[in-house]
């Protein structure tokens, strides 16, 4: 058996005496993509934000590789090769799409200053993989539209080689064509052997997509299933009743 | 009527001309504004306006100001605000003043004219500026409390603790060397101006051909090589106009003709000495063009400009922007201690109602310069360009003889005006 990619053990979060997150373990195996579903408030988006080093636990431990580390902050996350791309996209729109790519981790010329050049090249580069039709390099992203944003946001993940992919709604602002983008680049990035934890509310996509369901109720998770074993009623039902049928029966 | 159905054809070639320039069209407003400011004054005032005399005076009377409106912009970018800069000077000169007049001489070996003295001073004046900076940044940054109250506070704090330090005294006279700093007492000279005016224009012609390089070398595309020279030339021209016009201000004849053996002539007649570029505009563009590098160039910059355009994108990304804050607010902090050595050296006595109301022409002059309110957006140049276009204003009103009142009430138009056309630039442009 492999080593998982990430175990969370036993995570609790509390705000102001609200459990958001209680006492909650998951795993993710190279090559997987375990969705968490649930309602608005379930705890999906903070479990996520712990693990993104936006939160700090209370209490649990993380585990990558097969060993314990801390992440305390955004750029522990990053250090453990773990990107994340948000609902609200993170992108600093008064900047072009290099400067968003490299934020917080600028390549510099031999003086210590910024070098644009070769930022705007790799982003070049990388924009020619990912999404052929993205031209717009020296506006900034405030002029792009919302599949060209989500690529500027992917980008960032796959050119810092992330190992662990965290997908906060990745398609919720996205029209058809775009979304189809992402869900192919998902699977390109599964087999490279990347471990994704997919968040999305549309659950006919999260069985397409996923190989396990997490479901979230109230800070708890409900069950998780691998898709093949469970039809999509059975998944609605764990997130509106908080129930598991299949634990049940 | 006519014209206007003519107009689309005129514009449209002129339009493509700017832009296979890549010129920055904010830049040319700006000086198109400063060049349409300066013409009507200059018409107003049977030609007064545009004499070496005064375009010299223009150019001493920004620079305190301008200088401290590099440091507003990050402020502003960041969607802060600082209210304390004019008090924060008067406190730094308050502190300058007397440690080279009262509390340095006397210690440490030291006289009064010692050559030391007016370098611990700055230095020190400095120091204090980067801490309550930096102390005014930290309530911000790691106590949350809103930059406006901080500096709100600040303005009453500052301007009242410069006044407990001198009892309310004006100091002085000040340090000779110190008071090189404040314009006409410090001047390069005709032939020092002209070296640094021909260095500089071989260096700005050097770095933009350097960049053009650089850009091929990536296999960017990049402008015609007509239109890199148009630009260069038009760069270079400006720089040597500039110098030009400084150094064609001469020091009146009676005074030369009192002791021209020292200005190296041989007999009074025919003995002419040019001011050239004074010190403290020598500063004002070293400050821009190392808050310029800033922006632009380091990662500094890009932080503070990402924190401004998304705070949450930015601490999302691993920058760290409560350190940020801090930094922001003890770069302003230096630059009004510097604002401050200009301001008094050029009065050469630090005064107890120095700076007073100078946040407001600081703030104005950042947002005039196209800083936006709302963040991310804002340049170093246009900040300075701010300062002296308000500037220009304020004195063409004063040689025309607009009564005080008339003077403040077009000042506070013209900034309100500024702020609506840069607004509606921006919707037409598209953002940025």
């Amino acid at each position: 058996m492999t080593t998982p990619l990430v175990q969370m053990k036993n995570i609790s979060i509390a705000f102001g005496g609200v459990h958001a997150v209680d006492d909650v373990s998951l795993d993710l195996y190279p090559g997987e993509v375990v969705g968490l579903l649930g309602h608005n408030g379930a705890g999906k988006s903070t479990l996520i934000k712990i693990l993104s080093g936006a939160y700090r636990m209370d209490s649990g431990e993380i585990w990558i590789n097969g060993a314990k580390v801390d992440i305390h902050s955004p750029r522990d996350a990053r250090n453990n090769s773990i990107e994340t791309i948000y609902q609200t996209l993170a992108l600093a729109d008064n900047l072009d799409a290099a400067s968003n790519l490299f934020l917080g981790r600028e390549l510099t010329t031999r003086l210590g200053f910024v070098d644009d050049s070769r930022q705007e090249a790799e982003t070049r580069r990388i924009m020619a993989r990912l999404n052929p039709n993205f031209k717009k390099l020296k506006e900034p992203v405030s002029a792009l539209s919302g599949g060209q944003r989500q690529s500027v946001a992917i980008a960032r993940a796959v050119y810092f080689k992330a190992r662990i992919l965290i997908m906060d709604e990745p398609t919720a602002a996205l029209g058809v064509h775009e979304t189809k983008m992402v869900a192919d680049l998902i699977t390109e990035l599964k087999k490279q052997g990347l471990g994704i934890f997919l968040i999305s509310h549309d659950t006919r996509e999260m069985m397409a997509l996923c190989d396990r369901v997490s479901v979230m109720k109230n800070g708890q998770v409900v069950g998780t299933e691998r898709v093949e074993d469970v039809t999509e009623d059975d998944i609605l039902s764990m997130i509106i009743l908080g129930k598991n049928p299949k634990a049940a029966a | 009527m006519s014209d206007k159905t003519e107009s689309p054809s005129h514009l449209a070639p002129r339009r493509s001309l700017i832009r296979q320039l890549e010129l920055d069209t904010r830049l040319l407003g700006m000086i198109g504004a400063f060049v349409v400011v300066c013409l009507v004054f200059n018409f107003w005032t049977d030609g007064r306006f545009l004499t070496p005399r005064n375009i010299f005076n223009l150019t001493i009377q920004t620079v305190s100001v301008a200088i401290m409106a590099t440091g507003m912009v990050f402020v502003i970018v960041t969607r802060h605000i600082d209210l304390s800069v004019g008090a924060l000077l008067a406190t730094c000169t308050a502190v300058m003043g007397m440690l080279q007049t009262r509390w340095l001489p006397g210690h440490l070996g030291l006289e009064i004219g010692s050559p030391l003295i007016p370098w611990i001073t700055i230095g020190l004046g400095l120091l204090v500026g980067a801490l309550i900076g930096g102390m005014q940044g930290w309530l911000v940054g790691y106590r949350a409390i809103p930059a406006f109250i901080v500096t709100l506070g600040g303005l009453l704090i500052w301007r009242n603790v410069g006044w407990y330090l001198t009892s309310g005294q004006t100091i002085g006279p000040l340090d000779e060397t110190y008071i090189l700093f404040g314009g006409i007492t410090g001047t390069l000279g005709w032939f020092w101006s002209w070296v640094v005016g021909i260095v500089a224009a071989l260096a700005a012609a050097v770095g933009l051909w350097a960049a053009r390089r650089n850009k091929i070398s990536h296999e960017f595309p990049v402008k015609p090589v007509w239109a890199e020279i148009a630009v260069i030339a038009i760069t270079v021209g400006a720089i040597l106009g500039f110098v030009a016009i400084l150094n064609a201000y001469e020091l009146p004849d009676r005074v030369v003709a009192r002791d021209f053996a020292a200005y190296g002539c041989a007999q009074a007649e025919g003995c002419t000495v040019a001011y050239g570029i004074p010190f403290s505009v020598l500063l004002l563009i070293f400050v821009a063009v190392v808050m310029t590098v800033i922006a632009t160039r380091t990662r500094l910059g890009r932080y503070i400009f990402a924190t401004g355009g998304n705070p949450d994108a930015a601490s999302l990304s691993g920058i760290n922007t409560r350190l940020l804050t801090v930094k922001i607010f003890a770069i302003v902090g230096v630059l009004s201690a510097l604002g401050g050595v200009v301001a008094s050296a050029r009065l050469g006595y630090h005064t107890n109602d120095i700076g007073t109301l100078d946040e407001l022409r600081v703030i104005a002059a950042a947002v005039i310069g196209g800083t936006a309110l709302s963040g991310g957006i804002g340049t170093i140049y246009g900040a300075v360009f701010g300062a002296l276009i308000m500037q220009s204003l304020q004195s063409g009103m004063a040689m025309v003889g607009v009564d005080a009142p008339y003077q403040n009430i077009v000042v506070g138009a013209v900034l309100v005006f500024a702020v609506w056309v840069d607004i509606e630039y921006r919707k037409r442009t598209g953002a940025r």
